[in-house]
């Protein structure tokens, strides 16, 4: 993967850049010292790293604004970090880049239950979201799997999922409002607490937009009511296929449960040989939650036995209590710690239709085959979304390379099947070089056009997202 | 004319996405993007029509994984009767606006995308932009573009999609249209309270929409003879929603007990009286249609003793009849929100912008962005300025 190099003008005025920085900034609020700098050389993808020239840790809106304008005078790139969770390289910096980290930017501004939203600086920890409302009966939805460390800031750069969006949506469907800082250092307010936002959905635009538009301060988010209670049943199967065919058949029955998670034979056995979940020793599993009062999750519950009991489970298991319910998404929860503690691995995260399902994994089989590397399937059946793990030795030369071209195998076959590269992880610099598999120059010119309105300079993580040769024309134009 | 642009009671009318990519790109004035043409919402457009009408027909329905893609200019109708005969449909329940609008003619899934028109069920649900999953359109340079796809969850690229909801044809044309649909529910119940003044009643429904039951309407509306009812929603199961029904009407004992309805013929008149805002069918005025936090809604009717109001969302959603010609917005000053002038005569729409006027930073972005998309200001010019 390449990244351009350090812009030599750039580098030569370290010193005044950092200066001006300096002036502008609080003490202890830039961090330019090589030795400190190395803690923001990468983020979750960590197969890459390169430390930024200097990193700014503002703690308001106003201090974000006067670095943003700096970095524009100067035309410095600048990256924008929440906690550093990205699995696609969001977080990445250039060595001519100056980092502007949002994990300062923490308080909640403001809990409004009578309209069930509530305000928070952008750098809030997503888990910390729901902590702040929980004791009220309410939650905030999106809840990506790194959400006890990821900040909102990055939620909203990615549009994070998490496993509980088939009922509830992702980051996009819960934002109400942003504060930001454009790319020249001018503060915006859009949308706010109201459901709906006036104007071209700006707001829709920037959810997602890896951190290429602007720096969201501020983020209103839509809070839940907590649902009376939920349980996850367990069904084991003989097969992908019947799996597969099982998730079509509960969703036609016109079941909502919050989250269908399929596991495959290597994955389970991993997780197994890790966390003892006591799974059932099966070519698939899927775990089932749904939620309501204790009757209303025993009919829904009741009708999913139903159902699956049509593809000949060979095992459903009922969580009876806290401790089982427990027990069941233990192992899923483990998952890509247990695959970790065997091996080295690659998640992926393309999504496909549901009903692809049975021919995308017998394709990753075949994949897995030619390349003679080993692949572990768990994820978000309901609404599509894979996350095929492929393990490989990081200690043997070539393996990492062979493992990232099998990963683009994987996902070419995701855009085929009428799927996409990433249904919650982001593009960063991971999945860049990709984009033409599934977007035309045409698609791709699009998407580039609102970062030119964004951000004329193209100073904003400009390295990412579209492959650099159809980006280049744009960057070279802003230079 | 191109071959495949023919033309239909005087509008231009193309057959495919190929024609209209040809029409677009040779264009030589303005051109006012309709679907069915009735939601003739925003500035009076000057411009030839062009309809997507013959954009019709459905791509791709996968019931068991609640999807479906459907050419723009399809009928709405339609829509419904397909998704209705596999027990689905469109969640976020599109309001028809020809009753309030006094407009004629079929509306088109494309341009409930282009308006981002939602119903009731928006606070539960979400809007119709939250169910967009993929879009394909044709700039204003005749430049065919594609976003999002088929999928439930995407990443991939910045979300076109968001951006086209809504934007009212001002980017492109919307030729094809994707969306998740859900299961339609085995059945729904309204609880009416009667006598409530409007203090009480939006307390009633913020206390219901904070419950865990799931309530999928709160709207608090005038009934022929002036006297309001407040009324909530609950969908799904039917064990589940007689025992939700139950726990809410115990709650909200204090607000009086609720007549339930559970009669589908009924449930559904009585919703789509709400979401068609039928109070103010054949009635003299402007009408404005105002978003602010549920618990301002007491506030927005105070300052406008003159109007007639129906409140949806909770009282997030607050539509004002108003004497024709009346500038609301000025006197919502310090109520965080926007008003947007959804009925008045073509006059008063060029005096009074019918959408709220954007922060200058803001408009400046959108502005910017229809330039990229529409460098030559032919698609509905002017029309959310």
């Amino acid at each position: 993967m390449h990244i351009p190099p350090a812009d030599p003008k750039i580098l030569a005025r370290r010193d005044r850049i950092v200066a001006a920085l300096r002036a502008a900034l609080p003490e202890g609020a830039v961090i330019d010292d090589p030795a400190e700098t190395r803690a923001y050389e990468c983020d979750a993808l960590t197969a890459y790293r390169c430390p930024p020239m200097a990193v700014t840790l503002p703690s308001s809106t106003e201090e974000v604004s006067r670095i943003m304008r700096i970095c524009h005078d100067e035309g410095v790139p600048v990256v924008p970090r929440g906690s550093g969770t990205s699995l696609a390289g969001g977080a990445l910096p250039t060595a001519d880049s100056v980092v502007i980290g949002v994990s300062r930017l923490n308080k909640v501004l403001e809990t409004d239950l009578d309209n069930r939203f509530i305000r928070v600086e952008a750098g809030r920890t997503n888990l910390s979201i729901t902590k702040a409302v929980e004791a009220e009966g309410f939650f905030y939805a999106p809840d990506p799997s790194s959400q006890l460390a990821c900040a909102i800031a990055g939620n909203i750069g990615m549009n994070s999922g998490g496993a509980h969006c088939l009922k509830y949506g992702v980051t996009t469907n819960n934002l109400l409002g942003v504060r930001m800082v454009l790319a020249d250092g001018t503060i915006v307010e859009l949308g706010g607490p109201m459901m709906d936002a006036p104007g071209l959905d700006l707001l829709g635009v920037v959810c997602g937009s890896e951190g290429q538009l602007g720096i969201v301060t501020e983020a209103t988010l839509r809070i839940l009511p907590r649902p009376e209670g939920a349980r996850p049943v367990l069904v084991g199967f003989s097969s992908n296929e019947v799996a597969g065919a099982c998730v079509a058949d509960i969703i036609k029955a016109g079941i909502l449960p919050v989250a269908i998670e399929f596991m495959d034979r290597p994955c389970i056995r991993a997780t197994e040989a890790f966390a003892h979940a006591g799974y059932p020793d099966c070519e698939a599993l899927l775990i089932v939650e749904v939620e309501g009062s204790p009757d209303e999750i025993d009919h829904q519950i009741g009708l999913i036995r139903q159902i699956a009991t049509l593809h000949d489970p060979v095992e459903f298991r009922e969580a009876r209590s806290e401790e089982e319910a427990a027990r069941i998404w233990l192992g899923r929860k483990s998952a890509f710690g247990a695959v970790g503690q065997i091996n080295d691995y690659i998640c992926l995260d393309g999504t496909i239709p549901v009903s692809e399902l049975p021919r995308v994994l017998a394709g990753i089989r075949r994949l897995a085959e030619h390349y003679e590397l080993e692949v572990a399937n768990v994820f978000h059946a309901g609404d599509g979304n894979m996350h095929p793990l492929i393990l490989f030795n990081a200690n043997e030369p070539g393996e990492l390379a062979k493992a990232e071209a099998m990963g683009a195998d994987i996902l070419r076959l995701c855009v085929e099947v009428g799927g996409c590269l990433t249904g919650e992880h982001g593009v960063g610099v991971e999945k860049r070089d990709l984009m033409d598999a599934q977007f035309t120059p045409a698609d791709l010119e699009a998407q580039m056009r609102v970062k030119d309105v964004f951000d004329p300079k193209w100073i904003l993580n400009p390295a990412k997202v579209f492959p650099l040769e159809a980006s280049a024309s744009h960057r070279r134009a802003a230079a | 004319m191109a071959s495949g642009n023919t033309i239909e009671n005087g509008a231009l009318a193309p057959e495919d996405e190929a024609a209209l990519a040809e029409l677009l790109a040779s264009a030589d004035g303005p051109l006012r993007i309709a679907g069915g043409g009735t939601r003739p919402i925003g500035r009076p457009v000057r411009g030839r029509v062009l309809t997507t009408r013959r954009l019709s027909g459905v791509s791709l329905y996968e019931p068991g994984a609640l999807t479906l893609v459907v050419g723009a200019g399809t009928p709405l109708a339609e829509v419904e009767a397909l998704l209705a005969a596999e027990g689905q449909r469109l969640p976020f329940e599109p309001m028809d606006h020809r009753g309030l609008l006094g407009t004629t003619g079929e509306p088109t899934i494309g341009g409930v995308a282009a308006a981002n028109v939602s119903g009731p069920r928006r606070v539960r649900a979400g809007a119709c932009r939250d169910f967009l999953l993929g879009v394909r359109f044709v700039d204003g340079t005749g430049t065919v573009v594609r976003s999002g796809g088929r999928v439930m969850k995407n990443v991939t690229g910045y979300d076109l999609v968001r951006l086209m909801a809504g934007s009212f044809g001002t980017l492109g044309v919307l030729t094809e249209v994707a969306f998740k649909v859900l299961p339609a529910p085995e059945l729904a119940a309204t609880l009416a309270f009667e006598g409530l003044d409007l203090r009480e009643a939006v307390l009633l429904m913020t206390r219901a929409l904070a419950s865990p039951w799931e309530v999928s309407g709160a709207a608090h509306v005038p009934g022929a003879d002036g006297t309001f009812r407040t009324l909530l929603r609950l969908e799904g199961f039917a064990d589940s929603v007689h025992y939700r029904a139950g726990r809410l009407a115990e709650r909200l004992s204090g607000f009086g007990a609720p007549e339930t309805d559970t009669e589908p013929a009924s449930v559904a008149a009585t919703w789509r009286e709400v979401r068609d805002v039928g109070p103010f069918h054949e009635r003299e005025g402007d009408v404005w249609r105002i978003s602010v936090k549920g618990t301002d809604a007491p506030e927005v009717a105070e300052r406008f003793p003159e109007a007639s109001f129906m409140f949806d969302w909770g009282g997030g959603l607050v539509w004002a009849l108003v004497p024709p010609g009346t500038e609301l917005r000025a006197r919502l000053d310090g109520i965080p929100g926007h008003a947007t002038l959804v009925r008045a005569d073509a006059t008063t729409r060029e005096r009074i912008a019918p959408f709220p006027p954007e922060p200058a930073a803001v408009a400046t972005l959108s502005e910017g962005l229809r330039r990229k998309f529409d460098p030559r200001g032919i698609l509905n010019p002017g029309l959310m300025t």
